[in-house]
């Protein structure tokens, strides 16, 4: 997000999701979308058998949606910046690009010139193992499009170098002119049901609602004024990934998790668990007892969203309704209701009659929210950015000129991975999701057919790997990195390339985040997830 | 309205747009005229018939679904030939199978015969499955069709109940082709299609493999589009008649594309999830877990009450007893060390409402800018 936001001045996918299949090009990357965003990927499959859209995928796995690809790009786990730079090498170089609009409505080109130079197709085949005419015939694949979408996911961001991965990816669609326009695009898949929705109402150290900076001034007090308070804090907070450090130095005493279960997610989890266990005193507010909500102080009962009344912001910004539809179990509560009553209780009173009140105190102080009332969303959503009621909704975002004015080309050099494959460790993992489960599987394992499915953690394999380890289908084996070992089942896999293995992040008895790296992107803080050394032998 | 790009339906002088069908016209004008083999999203087969009507000087009825608008056509939807051939294709349906609608005819014992066997391959002492809930039974009630069987008609085909999310009912198939459709053309799954042609045909999966052994990928498109009760969800067949229910829209928890859903609710149960058709994004399109994986909400590992860990074990306690433990541990942690050795997780599952208010404590009560959430992981 903050690499798209510094190009474009927004953080969020440009547009649609219909629009996906109104696209002549279409370049997949670090997205498993058939497996993740199942309905979405549905339009581009049928914009390539139906309207012959070509597809490009770019992808360390040879996962599903690469059946339907033109081409298939194998790169080295963590050199995403090399290739992006690569074709667009080949872009200028061939003169395949949009010199008008570079000219009108971008800034910085020349550096970014100066710097792709560099990356021949030649040297980037060094660095990916992208053969140099694969990476020239997507270039010109992409260039030579009327209009071109990207998509891609956690296997662009949960990088050291995701913000620089994000950054390149924008250069290229901007290189080409395909913003603004229908079916192009630079489009981050979402894969939490309201992870949009999160960052529109500000649950990051660093904005308030609408994206407005905690560390201006103006906005702290305008603020201030909307609630009738003093003394907002300017200082930028700890995000999530700051937060457990600081727990394991005791800087941080106490902390209030609502719906997450880092003891899963997170990376390093022996780390974490150290870390949490560190706090004073810790609430956990969730549907289940997670593995996190095991060591809280106290668990509070929240209602699950079929019990709730709201709104939700899917990935293409469309703000829509969650209906409660049945009564919530024993005493659970509204999540915000809870809130408001330890805020009163701690001296600020805070009360709401119901949701609808809440989003309309949300459209006061959030300029792309004002328009949007329950009213107007009964049946059918709206995508911010909204400033009236009178609006009809922004689709496609930077139409006429970027939100922040031209859009910023960013020269980018390639860094590798934090962590590189040795001889003790001499294999790469990276991790994912799975069709039939989510996230930490707090809410998919309880149904019996997807768990039917899914049973349980595995290791994927290539052919060829596990045959150099004498290994079979289905033997238990042992993975360890530098943090930490698990036991699971191998899987050899078509889907496996030799010298990685992939495992699923879900299954808490075999987490995989055990052994993942905790290397963060400078900038979004986001952990390397996607890229590690591990080493692999036969459980004893 | 010139006469270049008119038909007449029903005499009415209707306008059309080049590619247009016969069927789009009638049903941009609201003249309903009944299908069973057409989706929405793909292309018209024309397969099941049943969308037949008589166009002047053709020497025989159009599959309306599958016959271009042409200038000057005249055309009647409900003429008694139209309605002839209906019947009989609605009567060959039925009796093609397991259809124990009970809708009409079956003189004497026939009726009982038939019911104890078909009672005996559903293992259900009911109806058919989705009575009520049926277009080929819809059809019949409307053209008055009798259900007494025409031929004697075997089904090759046992049932296939293998897979934890879909029955597969071949005695009830009427080999409409949409389940085929759907997952060809619309999910672009690829993982059945037609097969055994001549007299035999089956839908099948691979070759001819359980759903569970082939691509499949559950997500449920078949079920939705399927006009009678060969393809039903497992967990609600029998249990859940759509009388019984309320529907509910609402948005899918699950990924972020933000599928619009109803929960269909039976005695404050949610017993089935389907897809809003015409609603974007989805256009009634979801996948496995939104479909089928929604178990946790009646889950009994829900936690119902606020819980206090005392002496490495948790206890029940009142809201105002954890609430006020909560309020006074951050009040006095605030004060002793200040407000940034506070931090608040709020969360990408909550509703936007939510999350603003997550925020706003955090700031506003607790004084600090210490909030983020899981997008990162």
């Amino acid at each position: 997000m903050a690499g798209l936001a510094a190009a474009f001045g927004s953080g969020a996918m440009t547009n649609t999701i219909a629009d996906i299949e109104e696209a002549d090009v279409i370049l997949i990357t670090g997205s498993n979308t058939t497996e993740n965003h199942p309905v979405l990927s549905s339009f581009v499959k049928r914009a390539v058998t139906h309207r012959e859209a070509k597809l490009i995928v770019v992808d360390p796995r040879r996962i599903k949606i690469t059946q339907f690809a033109n081409q298939w790009l194998r790169p080295n786990l963590g050199t995403d910046v090399a290739w992006l730079n690569g074709m667009m090498h080949v872009i200028i170089n061939e003169n395949l690009y949009d010199a008008e609009f570079v000219e009108k409505r971008t800034e910085e080109f020349d550096a970014l010139r100066e710097t792709v130079d560099k990356f021949s197709p030649e040297t980037v085949e060094t660095i990916t193992g992208i053969p140099a005419e694969d990476l020239q015939a997507a270039a010109r694949l992409y260039a030579g499009a009327k209009t071109g979408s990207i998509l891609y996911c956690m296997g662009i961001t949960q990088h050291t170098s995701g913000t620089d991965n994000v950054k390149s990816l924008a250069n290229l669609a901007m290189l080409c002119g395909y913003l603004g326009v229908r079916g192009g695009g630079v489009n981050p898949l979402r894969g939490q049901n309201n992870v949009q929705g999160a960052c529109d109402m500000g649950g990051l150290p660093n904005v308030y609602s609408g994206y407005q900076a905690v560390d201006n001034p103006d906005v702290a007090k305008r603020m201030e004024g909307a609630w009738g308070i003093e003394n907002l804090s300017t200082k930028i907070g700890l995000k999530a990934t700051e937060m457990i450090p600081k727990a394991h130095d005791g800087e941080l005493k106490a902390l209030y998790i609502i719906g997450e279960n880092p003891l899963v997610s997170d990376p390093d989890l022996n780390h974490a668990e150290k870390s949490i266990a560190n706090l004073d005193f810790l609430v956990v507010q969730d549907i289940f007892m997670t593995e996190t909500a095991r060591l809280a102080d106290v668990v509070l009962p929240a209602r699950c969203f079929a019990e709730k009344d709201g709104t939700f912001s899917n990935t293409e910004r469309k703000v829509q309704r969650v209906r409660k539809a049945v009564e919530p179990p024993g005493e659970a509560k509204y999540d915000w209701e809870i809130l408001c009553d330890i805020s009163s209780r701690m001296g600020y009173a805070m009360s709401y009659a119901n949701s609808e009140a809440i989003m309309e105190e949300i459209r006061k102080v959030t300029p792309s929210y004002a328009g949007i009332t329950y009213g107007r969303i009964e049946n059918e959503g709206l995508h911010w950015p909204c400033p009236n009621e009178e609006h009809p909704g922004t689709q496609i975002l930077h139409r006429d000129q970027f939100t922040r004015g031209k859009g910023l080309f960013h020269a980018i050099d390639y860094t590798p991975p934090a962590e590189k494959t040795d001889d003790e460790y001499p294999l790469y993992l990276t991790t994912g999701r799975l069709l039939y489960h989510y996230h930490t599987g707090t809410m998919t394992m309880k149904t019996e057919g997807l768990n039917e499915r899914a049973p349980e953690s595995f290791v994927e394999i290539s052919a060829e790997d596990a045959e150099g380890y004498s290994l079979k289908s289905g033997e238990i084996v042992k993975i360890a990195s530098r943090r930490g070992e698990i036991t699971a089942r191998l899987k050899v896999s078509g889907k496996a390339v030799s010298g990685t293995v992939f495992i699923p992040f879900h299954f808490a008895a075999a987490a995989a985040n055990k052994l993942t790296n905790a290397a963060l992107d400078p900038v979004s803080g986001i952990p390397e997830l996607k890229v590690c050394a591990v080493k692999l032998s036969k459980a004893a | 309205m010139t006469a270049e790009n008119t038909i007449m339906i029903n005499g009415n002088t209707l306008s059309f747009e080049p590619g247009e069908t016969i069927l789009d016209v009638a049903r941009k004008n609201s003249i309903d005229v009944p299908t069973l083999c057409h989706l929405k999203r793909a292309n018209p087969t024309g397969v099941c018939r049943i969308c037949v009507v008589e166009v002047e000087g053709a020497h025989k009825l159009q599959a309306s679904c599958a016959t271009p608008a042409v200038a000057g056509m005249v055309i009647l939807t409900e003429s008694n030939k139209v309605i002839e051939a209906r019947k009989l294709i609605i009567q060959l349906m039925l009796s093609s199978g397991n259809h124990n609608c009970a809708i009409r005819g079956h003189a004497g014992d026939d009726w009982t015969a038939f019911q104890l066997q078909v009672q005996k391959s559903d293992d259900s002492d009911e109806l058919c499955p989705v009575w009520g809930d049926c277009q080929l039974q819809d059809l019949a009630y409307r053209y008055q069709v009798s259900s007494d069987p025409m031929l004697e008609t075997q089904i090759p085909y046992p049932m296939e109940t293998v897979n934890p999310f879909i029955v597969r009912d071949f005695s009830r198939c009427i080999q409409c082709g949409r389940c085929v459709q759907a997952c060809n053309e619309v999910q672009v799954n690829l993982a059945i299609d037609f097969g055994y042609k001549s007299g035999a045909t089956k839908i099948v999966a691979a070759d001819d493999k359980p759903l569970k052994d082939s691509d499949c990928v559950f997500c449920g498109e078949c079920v939705a589009v399927c006009p009678v009760g060969a393809l039903v969800e497992k967990d609600a067949r029998y249990k859940v008649r759509p009388w019984e229910t309320q529907k509910v829209r609402t948005t899918c928890t699950y990924c972020g594309v933000g599928c619009q859903i109803y929960l269909h609710v039976k005695d404050n149960q949610v017993v089935k999830v389907t897809g809003v058709e015409d609603a974007l994004p989805n256009h009634g399109s979801l996948c496995v877990k939104g479909r089928f994986g929604n178990d946790f909400i009646h889950s009994p590992e829900r936690l119902q009450t606020p819980l206090i860990k005392e002496n490495g074990n948790f206890r029940e306690a009142s809201w105002d007893e954890a609430l006020d433990l909560v309020a006074n541990k951050f009040s006095r942690i605030k004060n002793e060390y200040g407000s940034d050795s506070l931090g608040l997780l709020t969360s990408a599952r909550i509703t936007n409402e939510e999350n603003y208010i997550a925020q706003k404590f955090t700031r506003a009560t607790l004084k600090t800018n210490n909030v983020d959430h899981c997008a990162r992981l």
